[in-house]
């Protein structure tokens, strides 16, 4: 085997200092894999702060289009002020940068939207090639899209919008299947056989030391005679 | 008249495999040296009929030859050049020729780069790959003929579907057909080495190469596919779960259980039985997948126009394929001796492992993806499996993976000390609990999931890392095979990394947009400069002039567009992405917006570490191309055994 | 040695899935809403001076409901069969114009509520004029929120409803002669029996 084949990979503390490697003691790893963590913080730390992004911050409050900056308006969020003559009724003056006019959210209701796009993701748009609610440009997905926003200005609850829509087009529209006697094969599969297969390694693992046990010990040179026959 | 020439070819094709299918077996079997000798002549002139065949058709798409029904489908006489290439696998009937001139390519590789094979091996794949090669061409032929003639000849084409317009199909097919296709190579072999009935460790050394070079096209084409839905839907989605997604998903997963089984078969003579076993899974996946795409049974984006006819060729196909393999498996594999005793503790076990988790992996995806098929079937009614279930279900079986990826390199083969492996590991899990814990607060908001995530990213990497240090200290040559397992797997951590990234951390603005205005995700800021009407070669578009500033400085200049085909009414989104080291600022043009002053919409995205997603992969192929270059694959004189799995190596060794 | 046939036992399990599921049709819905009551609305007719509709005033009547429009090719098709039908059978078909204003009609894209129901009037009435009106009466559902009700994912539907005003049956697509022979009919007979 020897140098047609890469050494095996495991070095442990006695083959590290066989293999005369100096210094490779406790204390340098130890400096080792410190700097190196050190090194990776910092690195993420450097990047991180290079582009620091946090969430979109909560003032984005809405306002109707204006392309003028307002005289003397301030990033001041959530001031209720009277704003310039094209009013929708929210009335929050727009935060301004001094590159421009900050655009105004498509809709005028972020939280509602949110929750919109984050609820139309988990349902199915009908008449699509598998699409979700959310993605989809579909004439009945921008219907479906109106109901549940009406809906969900109303108060439902997720669920309970969810419900609206299976009631009437059944579970091909939910993304998650539901949790119920036929989804449990689909939901709880997977894991029964993660571990129908790992007791099943386990115990071939067994099997292979039970018989390498019971079986009449070979030397290494029988053994590889035996081998290199059943080969042939 | 190309056409013809053409359909000519590709029966003449059809005839060579059949011979190519049956005379070099039939010569093994019988121990027939001409016989065998048939097989490398066969698989050179095979490929050549079939490139001539998908020559010709590519001919006609770039001629604008419209009385061939496929060029009318699928082209236009606006269409530029290259995408008319491109459009030669566009279509149904395109792409499986594609894929049959593939499959030649492989063979016609396998019977160039064989020399130090017996020859009656070489005859049997070559064999395999012949009958394989003749199932896919009966069904051209048959029920997917791409040089069928529209008489009379339409006046211009239909056009490409404008989604397809674009690099992405330029490549994205042939390197995921690349894949898919290349691991009937591993499959022949397994084939090949049941029939002749000796599966030693050689014939896992042999088939190794073969499969690494398949799996990095798998790994490419898939990333390629990800990263073409991520800038041309202009959601910035890259993973749906869609059925064609999952399609090529599944035979990775496998196939990459099958190199690491591999490895083990070939160095240690282990696992005989399993790595013949995912041999033929990885490749009756990628079968099961041509089914899930061209039959019609599952609904999908990307799913080819379907026909029940081809759906029942393509589950014969599959029938008597796979069927066939798993009997051979099923009446050759109880000769083969079962292998010797290892500790719980030992790299064995860790493969073991490893090929547990993606097989399960795999099988999650396969019960998902065919579960609304089972439902209906069973009269149960309809129900959806999306992303929601993938996710949860997929995502903890990685987690195992990940984390014994580390000492699956560490440890010893047959028997570890978990004693020096925890010595040995836990500065390396320290200071990736250190990572875990500090880089989502300094990148953002602090979740327990991104912590996790990064923690299992940086577990790996230093893993890795630590792994390499050491190794270089050691005497001894390092073969290319070690670079490449270590650039693989520190590029699935990037991966990992990047996934976690853009999930905890991703910002999107939906605004109305009027000229001047500014969208800011800090330091971030886009302005509306003005927008403009572009005429394209075959369509028209208004574009939008946003600059991108950084704390206040301009660094780049983007032009999302909205495009109208003139084939479809369909608007198209070009979505226009700045991309970083770190991030994408990613900008997609919506509809104008009625209103008192000229508006449109848009939508903004800040998407750190998404660029890490599509680095990590291209690591991961880097890495196998590493280790299937080394030279251990390379000499061409006759190679001795590896030592029965008996004699223990000298440690070290 | 048979743990060696179990990939072979697994595999074919698979196949008879995917045989049974290359007959299905993955497109079609079935709707949640059979044997359950039809959902009550309120909606203008196509005849101005005939006020509104809802459904509670079919009760006591097997009757039928057509989901349809002036833009939709598959009614066009299914027309004369439904025609044919009324004339046949003392079966009531109401119909449901669904989106009949469709966003390529930019002329109507303008209009007040008032004006689009106008045109969409005027346009169904001469559609049915020339095609024939199966319908004892029209509602004009304009933006389609009643269609969610009734599970309505595109045109056209037929629903077929009991005397309680229970939903028994839906036609997805257009109706062929056969679905009327062998399940319309004998449901209708059957409910209009009880």
């Amino acid at each position: 085997m020897g140098a047609l084949n890469t050494p095996s990979h495991f070095v442990g503390l006695d083959a590290a200092r066989r293999s005369g490697v100096a210094g490779f003691g406790l204390p340098t790893r130890r400096a080792l894999a410190a700097s190196l963590s050190l090194a990776v913080a910092g690195l993420f730390q450097l990047t991180a702060a290079a582009q620091g992004p946090k969430p979109a911050p909560a003032d984005v409050s809405a306002s109707a289009a204006v392309t003028t900056p307002l005289p003397a308006a301030s990033a001041a969020p959530a001031a209720a002020v009277a704003p310039a003559p094209v009013s929708s009724g929210q009335a929050v003056a727009p935060p301004t940068s001094p590159l421009g006019p900050e655009a105004a959210p498509m809709t005028d209701e972020p939280v509602l939207e949110a929750r919109l796009l984050k609820l139309s993701e988990e349902l199915r748009c009908l008449v699509c090639q598998n699409e979700s609610l959310a993605s989809s440009r579909a004439e009945l997905a921008d219907d479906l899209r109106r109901e549940v926003r009406s809906l969900l200005s109303e108060g439902k609850t997720d669920q309970q919008v969810k419900s609206f829509l299976v009631e009437r087009y059944g579970d091909f529209v939910l993304y998650r299947p539901e949790l119920k006697p036929m989804t449990w094969l689909l939901w709880f599969g997977p894991f029964v056989l993660l571990l129908g297969a790992v007791s099943g390694l386990g115990w071939y693992l067994r099997q292979r030391r039970k018989l390498a046990d019971t079986a009449p010990a070979m030397s290494d040179a029988e053994r590889a005679r035996v081998d290199q026959w059943l080969k042939d | 008249m190309l056409a013809e020439l053409g359909h000519f070819a590709l029966i003449l094709a059809l005839l060579v495999a059949c011979v190519q299918a049956t005379l070099p077996l039939w010569g093994a079997w019988r121990e027939r040296a001409a016989w065998q000798a048939l097989a490398r002549p066969a698989a050179f002139a095979h490929f050549g009929l079939v490139a001539l065949s998908f020559a010709a058709l590519t001919a006609c798409f770039v001629n604008n030859d419209f009385s061939v029904l496929y060029v009318v489908q699928h082209s236009n006489s606006l269409l530029p050049t290259v995408y008319r290439v491109a459009a030669v696998w566009g279509g149904h009937e395109g792409s499986l020729l594609l894929w049959v001139l593939m499959l030649a390519m492989w063979t016609a590789a396998v019977a160039a780069f064989s020399f130090s094979l017996p020859q009656a091996m070489v005859a049997r794949v070559v064999g395999v790959l012949g009958w394989v090669s003749v199932g896919f061409l009966l069904f051209i032929l048959a029920l997917s003929n791409p040089f069928e003639r529209l008489l009379p000849a339409a006046a211009d084409g239909r056009d490409l579907n404008p989604l397809l317009q674009d690099p992405g199909l330029i490549i994205h097919p042939p390197m995921l057909y690349m894949g898919y296709v290349g691991f009937s190579v591993a499959f022949a072999f397994a084939i090949a080495a049941l029939m002749a009935g000796r599966l030693d460790a050689a014939w896992a050394r042999w088939s190794r190469p073969w499969t690494l070079v398949a799996w990095l096209f798998m790994t490419f084409g898939i990333g390629l596919g990800s990263w073409w839905a991520y800038y041309e839907l202009g959601w910035g989605g890259w993973w749906f779960w869609d059925p064609v997604e999952n399609a090529s998903l599944m035979p990775w997963l496998v196939g990459t259980a099958l190199i690491h089984s591999l490895m083990a078969s070939d160095k240690r003579g282990n696992f005989k039985a399993w790595t013949v076993l995912l041999s033929i899974s990885a490749f009756s996946l990628s079968l099961l997948g041509t089914f899930l795409v061209r039959s019609g049974v599952l609904t999908s984006v990307h799913a080819f126009a379907s026909d029940p006819k081809r759906g029942v060729f393509i589950l014969m196909f599959l029938v008597v394929v796979v069927g066939f393999s798993l009997t051979l498996y099923a009446w050759r594999m109880p000769k083969v001796r079962m292998g010797q005793a290892v500790s719980l503790l030992s790299r064995e076990t860790l493969l073991l492992a490893n090929s547990v988790l993606l097989v399960v992996a795999c099988a999650a995806v396969l019960l998902g993806t065919i579960y609304p098929l089972v439902i209906d079937a069973l009269n149960l009614g309809k129900l959806s499996v999306g992303p929601q279930y993938f996710n949860a279900v997929f995502v903890p079986l990685m987690v195992p993976l990940l984390v014994i990826m580390v000492p699956g390199t560490v440890v010893r083969w047959r028997e570890s000390n978990w004693g020096e492996l925890l010595l040995r590991l836990r500065w390396v899990a320290l200071a990736a609990l250190g990572v875990g814990l500090a880089a989502p607060a300094l990148a953002g908001e602090w979740s327990i999931g991104a912590a996790f995530g990064f923690f299992l990213a940086a577990w790996v990497v230093l893993g890795s890392v630590q792994h390499m240090v050491l190794r270089w200290r050691q005497p001894g040559q390092i073969g290319a095979a070690y670079w490449g397992m270590q650039c693989a797997h520190i590029g699935l951590a990037v991966v990992v990394a990047g996934i976690t990234g853009v999930k905890s951390y991703e910002v999107e603005r939906d605004v109305r947009m009027g000229v001047g205005d500014v969208v800011t995700i800090a330091p971030y800021a886009f302005r509306l400069q003005g927008m403009s009407e572009v005429k394209g070669p075959n369509y028209r578009a208004v574009r939008a002039d946003v600059e991108v500033l950084k704390n206040g400085q301009p660094i780049d200049r983007l032009y999302p567009e909205k495009r109208r085909y003139f084939s479809t009414a369909m608007p198209m989104t070009e979505a226009a992405i700045d991309t970083g080291f770190m991030r994408d600022l990613y900008v997609s043009l919506g509809d104008p917006i009625d209103g008192p002053t000229p508006q449109w919409s848009m939508r903004v995205y800040y998407k750190p570490f998404v660029p890490w997603i599509w680095a990590g992969v291209l690591l991961m192929v880097l890495g196998g191309a590493l280790a299937a270059v080394d030279r251990r694959y390379r000499a061409a004189s006759a190679r001795t055994e590896p030592m029965p799995a008996g004699v223990a190596p000298q440690a070290g060794a | 040695m048979k743990k060696f046939l179990i990939p072979l036992g697994l595999f074919f399990g698979l196949v008879i899935f995917l045989a049974l599921g290359l007959q299905r049709d993955p497109h079609e819905i079935p709707s949640p809403l059979i044997n359950k009551p039809a959902p009550a609305f309120s909606l203008p007719t196509l005849d101005p001076k005939a006020g509104t509709f809802s459904p509670a005033e079919m009760q006591g009547r097997v009757w039928l409901l057509n989901v349809w429009a002036t833009w939709c090719v598959a009614c066009r098709q299914e027309h004369p069969l439904l025609v044919d039908f009324a004339q046949r059978h003392q079966v009531p078909i109401v119909g449901m114009s669904y989106k009949e204003i469709q966003p390529q009609d930019v002329q109507a894209q303008g209009m007040d509520a008032t004006a689009k129901l106008q045109f969409a009037r005027e346009r169904s009435q001469v559609w049915l004029s020339r095609y024939g009106n199966p319908y004892v009466l029209s509602v004009m559902d304009l933006d389609g929120r009643v269609g969610i009700q009734y599970g309505v994912y595109g045109v056209p539907e037929t629903y077929v409803i009991d005397k309680q005003g229970v939903i028994r049956y839906k036609a997805v697509g257009e109706v062929t002669p056969a679905i009327l022979a062998s399940k319309v009919l004998p449901l209708i007979q059957k409910l209009n029996a009880s």
